[in-house]
């Protein structure tokens, strides 16, 4: 047993990363605007709009996400062969990026709603008083207060969804955690593998988790987002 | 056309489930005229105050804005609404805006300003309220008494045709009222047309050409500040006056 990894493994373990930090980017940002738009549909749109929003938000909350990707990986390609819609025979990856967005979509609203619920009402009167329209009140006070005050939450949705990735390797895509398995496999150097691959998964989760400290920090503003509570909880 | 009227409330009407909030309301104001509306708490002074520039949707009853009549389901109210300034007893500063950003954006988005025309504007009616050093703080970073002033300042910036204040002192330490109603007065003084809500005895008196005394719904009482105060008609006037001065020691 070997205690240096091979370059072949390691361009093998990259490329699974590079996939892992692809499919995540991409699902983050497919649910986070489904998730918006999900939360101010529940949030400022007409009853009716708002109810569909919910169950929206109940029924993928409630869907495993192994299941999520296999329904809709083998119900695409049926649709598509079955109806001959071509362009819906869509490649794995993108499968698995709808499956994990929508999954995360329904999180993402609820974490948009609840940064919305923390915006103080008198605001969007005070935005309706000076001739706004009601979207502008929310484009101009409502989305930029949200989106800082979502930052921590989604903090928290990064580091769930980087892990559930994994999931994909039973739609055929072969990811990090993947990769590991097969090397694993081949070479029976089990150990050594294993912590490698864990430890990607920390430095991932550390990098994402620094960067979205460092939006928080940079579109700060003094009294609406967690400027260094830190230094307040030293002192009590 | 009555020329110089530039707010008229004609029979307003407006109840909340079965209780009848506001039962016939009508007055006017004229000009650069400054009106005081005074009266109990849960009055409906706030629910009127809002039905002038429909956040609230009055049930019936007739509301002009000089010829305009602004209850009219053919009106567009954000065009009127642009021409009300409304300040709030909490302020309800924009949180994530600095002072300038807070008085610039209705100007950029709603009267379509460009950023230069706008930062020019609003520093102007900073420098009016007296913030133009702290066109950069964030409402967090200002006393009460300086969000309310910038608060005045956002609604001056809209050039509006009246402006209307609910209780802009009653959410305020007693020592930081006085700047408040500093800016206020001088704006009564350069003519601006002005309903103020208050509990401020001593600025209705002094500043204020009208005062109402309005009770459950209904107007009780309504004249010139030294007849309301000095020489009250209605009892129930009397009543409240004396309450009040109880409370706060008298018109300061
Ligand atoms: N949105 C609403 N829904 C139901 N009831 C309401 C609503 N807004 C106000 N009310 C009721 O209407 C009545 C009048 O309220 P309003 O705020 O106009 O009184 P006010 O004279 O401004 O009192 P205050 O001096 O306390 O501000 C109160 O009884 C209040 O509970
Ligand atoms: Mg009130």
């Amino acid at each position: 047993m070997s205690v240096i990894l091979s370059w072949d493994t390691w361009r093998l373990l990259l490329a699974g990363t590079v996939v892992t930090v692809e499919l995540t980017a991409s699902l983050l940002a497919v649910g986070l605007v489904l998730g918006v738009l999900v939360a101010l549909g529940q949030a400022y749109g007409p009853r009716p709009l708002a109810a569909l929003c919910s169950s929206y938000e109940r029924f993928f909350r409630a869907m495993p996400i192994l299941v999520l990707l296999i329904v809709l990986n083998y119900g695409l390609a049926f649709l598509a062969s079955t109806y001959e819609l071509l362009w819906l025979r869509l490649p794995a990856f993108a499968v698995a990026v709808l499956a994990f967005g929508l999954h995360s979509s329904a999180y993402q609203s609820q974490i948009f709603r609840g940064a919305i619920r923390a915006i103080k009402p008198g605001q969007l009167l005070a935005a309706r008083a000076l001739g706004m329209t009601r979207w502008q009140a929310i484009r101009y006070i409502v989305l930029p207060q949200a989106l800082r005050l979502a930052i921590p939450g989604w903090s928290n949705e990064y580091s769930g969804v980087l892990k559930d990735t994994s999931f994909v390797f039973a739609i055929g895509v072969t990811e990090l955690t993947r990769q590991g398995w097969q090397i694993m496999q081949r070479t029976r150097e089990v150990f050594l593998i294993f912590i490698t691959v864990a430890l990607i998964y920390l430095v991932l989760t550390y990098l994402g988790t620094w960067l979205l400290e460092w939006v928080e920090r940079r579109w700060g503003v003094p009294g609406l987002t967690g400027q260094r509570q830190e230094e307040y909880g030293r002192v009590i | 056309m009555s020329s110089n009227i530039v707010v008229r409330v004609e029979d307003l009407h407006k109840r909340y489930g079965n209780e009848e909030i506001l039962k016939g309301v009508s007055f006017t104001v004229r000009q650069g005229e400054a009106l005081a509306i005074i009266g109990p708490s849960g009055t409906g002074k706030s629910t009127l105050l809002r039905c002038i520039n429909r956040l609230t949707e009055p049930d019936r009853g007739r509301i002009f804005l000089e010829d305009t009549e602004i209850t009219s389901p053919h009106v567009d109210i954000n065009k009127i609404r642009q021409q009300i300034g409304f300040v709030f007893q909490d302020f309800n500063l924009f949180a994530h805006l600095t002072a300038l950003d807070n008085v610039r954006l209705g100007l950029m988005k709603v009267k379509g300003f460009s950023k230069k025309e706008a930062t020019e504007r609003a520093m102007h009616e900073l420098a009016r309220v007296g913030l133009a050093e702290k066109a950069h703080a964030y409402p967090a970073q200002l006393s009460g008494g300086q969000q309310q002033r910038v608060s005045i300042a956002r609604a001056l910036a809209m050039d509006p045709k009246v402006m209307l204040f609910d209780e802009p002192t009653s959410a305020l330490d007693p020592e930081l009222i006085g700047e408040v109603l500093q800016v206020m007065q001088e704006l009564a003084e350069e003519g601006m047309t002005m309903i103020v809500v208050t509990h401020e005895m001593g600025f209705a008196r002094s500043v204020c050409d009208e005062v109402i005394f309005m009770e459950k719904g209904v107007i009780v009482e309504q004249g010139p500040p030294e007849q309301v105060f000095l020489n009250p008609q209605q009892p129930r006037t009397r009543q409240f006056l004396g309450k009040i001065s109880e409370l706060y020691g008298g018109a300061r």
